[in-house]
């Protein structure tokens, strides 16, 4: 049996040798491995590039205090970006699930349309979610937006649901009993977080606390874009990474609040427009920095 | 083998007039004439996996496309599966002959100027010109000699457009900023005329003469011809046909009783090249669980079909369709049956867990839902779906069936499946021993969701649901959310249609203008609805349905009597020729700009004009079938012996007053004055 650790270390070394560049999780909490510079940044302009990272995400309103076996306030995503994509992206994509044993010409395989769009990112795409026997295993995207701007270059956007195909590889009925490494389960790993994290999420986070917290990150994340100067001939070193750090900072508050019940339908698409408001900002600025088409022209 | 086709034109072809295009354009008239041995052709679009309800689609659209190129085929095929949409045409020339077009241009009076734009656009000198005359008059026009081209040119040429033209829903660009959109990335391009191909570009992929197989189960490339086309796919576990996938389903389900669902069947037919089903079973405890929960599950989130057993109760099995061509080690089965029991247990945990708070103690928490924003809340909501069902004369549990029918909304598992909405809301006020008739209502109140939907079961459900919608209606078009083309975000169309349907259908006699307020805006709107439900589903000529709701369309159940025995009459002898005299009244009147006046029978000629009136006076009031036949000769006459224009004007305006006491009195039932008559 093929441990969560194995599964993942393999899946590492087959992007790697397709030219991968293998990265460690970002170190900011983040809702989705999308959200990491990596990604969202790394989209943008003329370069192309390749990246795959595992990214522990967290949803705080999926938590369930451990009890649920097939839902996590936080998950590990194998994210994996190929811009442009190459033509046989998606082969490639079916050699990775074939590194890892699964002999598709036993399984039943399936691309069935989900496109994917993240409002707080002014980002979306086109594409699938991956159906192997019933399960969705994972989702295939080909960003065409982000931060509100045309994509130069397509990317082929592969996010693994790592848990999920642990479970499937390892014939579990609960993520809890996954082998993480020999001798140790994820539950044994992961449990108390769980737990913990719903507490918090769902009973004790003080509301005023994070909503303080929300707007100090916001307003130094429009602190800085206001300072940013598209003339300035020294601005390759504006530091528009920390700034965005501080938008990533309010999407987990959000996130939280949202979880926590205090934010009312109402109020929610002000907020998402407020952290739309920042990423989209920071990615267009980004863009002008790299020196990329200046006129980014962004689409509301 | 088809017979080779020496010579044709394009009008002997079985062209639709609709869209042919000869029909379209029809100051440009060609002949064309074909020559050489007949061809197959063959366009195979390969791409990544298709939508698969865009699928049926976009092959109507490929098969226009193509039929525009106006080239002569004996017959034409389409066929796809999620990675490749096909064409096939039969019986092509090698080359089209050389042709001449003739293309009309101004009268013969037009200005000078006029001419010569016309002749440069024709890429000609005034002179050249030639005058043809015309059923409409002389007309300049050009005769131009086109020279004839070999086929393969014309395709070559005219493909990429075709091929990017086709419609899609919603589109992607994959090769770069600005590059060609498509609904999914083009991988490969097979065309081939005869034993040649067509030679092209489309988004970087050059056309030849090798296809894909099935993902796993065939070759990545394999070389075809337009002749082994089908068969080679079917060598490398690709049925082209949707037609045979179907059957392939269908067969393999034989004697398997599963719950007919042929829309489920369309959209897995177009979801794998290779289908074969599998039948799965799970724990029958999960049975405990209402079947609209289990069969929500399989249908909408794992595409399942679901099975019962011989009495017709749901059975603890399901049948998944694989794209593939077995399960000899009964991975699949037993994946898909891990996954389905997650999913139950998932629906279990909610079923149980919101029930620790009945529905009616969610009232509350209705104030958290937003319903829109100007609108308020869910709360809100309910609270005037409660007093609009007491005045359409609903009971107590037409009452506290609107006041708990939305706190649903607020539970895990519509939060989870959100097309139970109203259904689950059913289910928790049952189990929770709310009587029959609330539950039902509440389980019910969305209904009629469709043209073929049931209406809500009983008067109750009726009554509330009516609150619903109407107060949906009232509510969006109160603050200006009014739907304009596609957009309709709040379904106030489908919630329109529902209304009028329960209307008429639940026979309620009810005045329409009470029920949606003095709102000019909604009455159009509900008009159109009433239009369209009358003409369209229910079938009634247009005329009729203009001429009785010309005579009122305040009460549907009175309107949809009069309808009918407008079409009963309809076929009557007397009919027509009185409805053509009701629009010749019409006419005369709003000549004459008559809008009423006093009458006075004294002044009445003794002969045609003083009959009719006392016929008038015989038969008003009597039903209009039994009118008829008597009014019919009275008028006749009438209009053949009297001049309604008379040079008195005191005998003039009385009889309009005639007439327009005619007209008032005969369209109680329908302004017969609508109808379209041959006469």
């Amino acid at each position: 049996m093929q441990s969560f650790q194995e599964i993942i270390l393999k899946l590492k070394r087959y992007w790697a040798e397709r030219g991968c560049v293998v990265q460690e999780p970002y170190d900011t909490e983040v809702g989705a491995g999308t959200m990491c510079p990596e990604t969202f940044l790394r989209v943008l302009g003329l370069e192309p590039y390749r990246v795959a990272y595992v990214q522990p995400s967290r949803r705080p309103a999926d938590g369930r205090y451990g009890d649920n076996p097939n839902r996590l306030y936080k998950h590990q995503q194998l994210q994996v970006i190929l811009k442009p994509a190459p033509e046989d992206v998606i082969e490639q994509y079916l050699g990775s699930l074939e590194a890892i044993g699964i002999d598709l010409r036993q399984h039943d395989l399936k691309l069935e349309e989900d496109n994917w769009e993240a409002p707080t990112l002014g980002a979306w795409g086109i594409g699938w979610q991956v159906m192997l026997d019933g399960l969705e295993i994972s989702q295939f995207t080909y960003f065409q937006q982000c931060g509100g701007i045309d994509l130069d270059l397509v990317p082929a956007e592969l996010t693994y649901g790592l848990e999920r195909l642990t479970a499937f590889l390892q014939v579990k009925d609960s993520v809890y009993d996954i082998e993480w490494a020999p001798g140790f389960s994820y539950g044994f790993v992961r449990h108390a977080d769980e737990l913990q994290y719903s507490v918090y999420n769902f009973e004790m986070a003080d509301i005023a606390t994070l909503w303080k917290l929300f707007e100090l990150h916001e307003g130094e994340a429009m602190r800085l874009l206001k300072l940013y100067d598209p003339k300035s001939p020294g601005k390759k070193r504006f530091p528009l990474l920390p700034a965005y750090d501080q938008v990533l900072k309010c999407s987990n508050l959000f996130n939280t609040l949202d979880a926590r019940g205090a934010i009312s339908v109402t109020e929610r698409v002000g907020v998402i427009q407020r952290v739309r408001k920042m990423a989209v900002g920071v990615a267009q600025a980004w863009v002008d920095q790299q020196g990329g088409s200046a006129a980014a022209e962004v689409t509301q | 083998m088809k017979p080779p086709i020496i010579e044709g034109t394009p009008n002997a072809l079985p062209a639709d007039p609709e869209t042919s295009p000869q029909m379209k354009r029809a100051d440009v008239e060609t002949t064309v004439e074909a020559s050489g041995l007949a061809q197959r052709f063959l366009l195979e679009i390969g791409t990544e996996e298709i939508p698969d309800w865009m699928i049926p689609g976009a092959l109507e659209n490929l098969r226009l496309l193509f039929e525009k190129l106006d080239l002569p085929h004996e017959s034409l095929r389409l066929d796809a599966t999620p990675r490749r949409l096909v064409l096939r045409a039969w019986g092509l020339p090698m080359r089209l002959r050389d042709r001449e077009e003739r293309v009309q241009g101004p009268a013969k009076g037009a200005p000078a100027q006029a001419v010569a734009g016309f002749a440069k656009k024709q890429g000609a000198q005034p002179e050249d010109l030639i005058l043809e005359v015309t059923a409409k008059g002389e007309y300049y026009s050009h005769k131009k000699r086109v020279p004839g081209r070999p086929v393969k040119e014309i395709l070559a040429e005219s493909l990429p457009g075709v091929i990017l033209g086709i419609y899609f829903p919603k589109t992607m660009y994959w090769t770069g900023k600005g590059g060609p959109r498509f609904i999914r990335p083009i991988r490969w391009i097979v065309a081939l005329l005869g034993e040649d191909i067509v030679p092209f570009e489309v988004a970087g992929v050059r056309s030849g003469a090798l296809t894909s197989g099935h993902r796993r189960l065939g070759a990545r490339e394999i070389a075809v011809t337009a002749t082994d086309f089908e068969q080679r796919l079917r060598d490398h576990y690709v049925i082209l046909s949707a037609e045979d996938r179907r059957e392939k389903i269908v067969r393999e389900m034989t004697g398997i009783r599963i719950k007919r669902d042929d829309a489920l069947l369309g959209t897995l037919v177009y979801l794998t090249e290779w289908p074969k089903p599998i039948v799965g079973s799970f724990d029958p405890q999960f049975l405990e669980l209402p079947e609209e929960v289990l069969i929500t599950v399989m249908r909408h989130h794992q595409k399942y079909f679901s099975l019962e057993d011989a009495s017709g109760k749901l059975a603890p099995r399901f049948v998944a369709i694989m794209n593939t061509d077995g399960d000899p080690q009964g991975f699949i089965r037993s994946g898909n049956e891990r996954v389905l029991r997650a999913r139950f247990n998932d629906a279990r945990f909610f079923w149980d867990s919101d029930q620790k708070k009945k529905l009616a103690d969610r009232k509350q928490d209705l104030s958290h839902v937003t319903f829109q924003a100007k609108l308020g809340s869910y709360l809100d909501k309910a609270a005037r779906m409660a007093k609009l069902a007491a005045e359409l004369g609903g009971d107590a549990h037409a009452v506290r069936a609107a006041e708990l029918c939305k706190c649903d909304l607020t539970t895990e598992l519509v939060k989870e499946f959100t097309e139970l909405q109203g259904v689950v809301g059913g289910l928790y006020a049952r189990a929770q021993g709310e009587p029959d008739a609330v539950w039902q209502a509440i389980y019910d109140h969305y209904k009629p969701e469709s043209m073929d939907d049931a209406l809500p079961r009983n008067r109750t459900a009726q009554i509330v649901a009516l609150a619903d919608k109407l107060d949906t209606l009232r509510g969006c078009f109160g603050v200006g959310m009014i739907p304009t083309g596609s957009k309709d975000p709040f379904a106030l169309r489908r919630a329109a249609q529902g209304v009028v349907r329960i209307l008429v259908e639940g026979r309620f006699d009810l005045p329409l203008t009470g029920l949606i307020g003095g709102d000019d805006n909604l009455r159009a709107f509900f008009d159109e609805r009433i239009r369209y439900y009358f003409k369209d589903i229910r079938g009634f000529k247009y005329d009729e349905v203009n001429a009785c709701m010309a005579s009122g369309a305040g009460n549907l159940v009175d309107l949809a009597a009069r309808l009918e025995r407008v079409q009963a009459l309809r076929p009557t002898p007397d009919f027509e020729p009185l409805a053509a005299s009701f629009k010749r009244i019409r006419n005369i009147l709003e000549q004459a700009k008559f809008t009423g006046g006093p009458f006075d029978a004294a002044l009445l000629e003794p002969g045609p004009e003083k009959e009719l009136h006392d016929e008038y006076l015989r038969i008003a009031g009597q039903p209009i079938e039994s009118a008829i036949a008597k009014l019919r000769p009275k008028i006749d006459l009438f209009f053949d012996k009297i001049l309604v224009n008379a040079p008195d004007e005191r005998i003039r305006r009385n009889r309009l007053a005639l007439l327009h006491t005619l007209r008032v009195e005969f369209s109680k039932v329908a302004d017969f004055s609508e109808i379209v008559t041959n006469l």
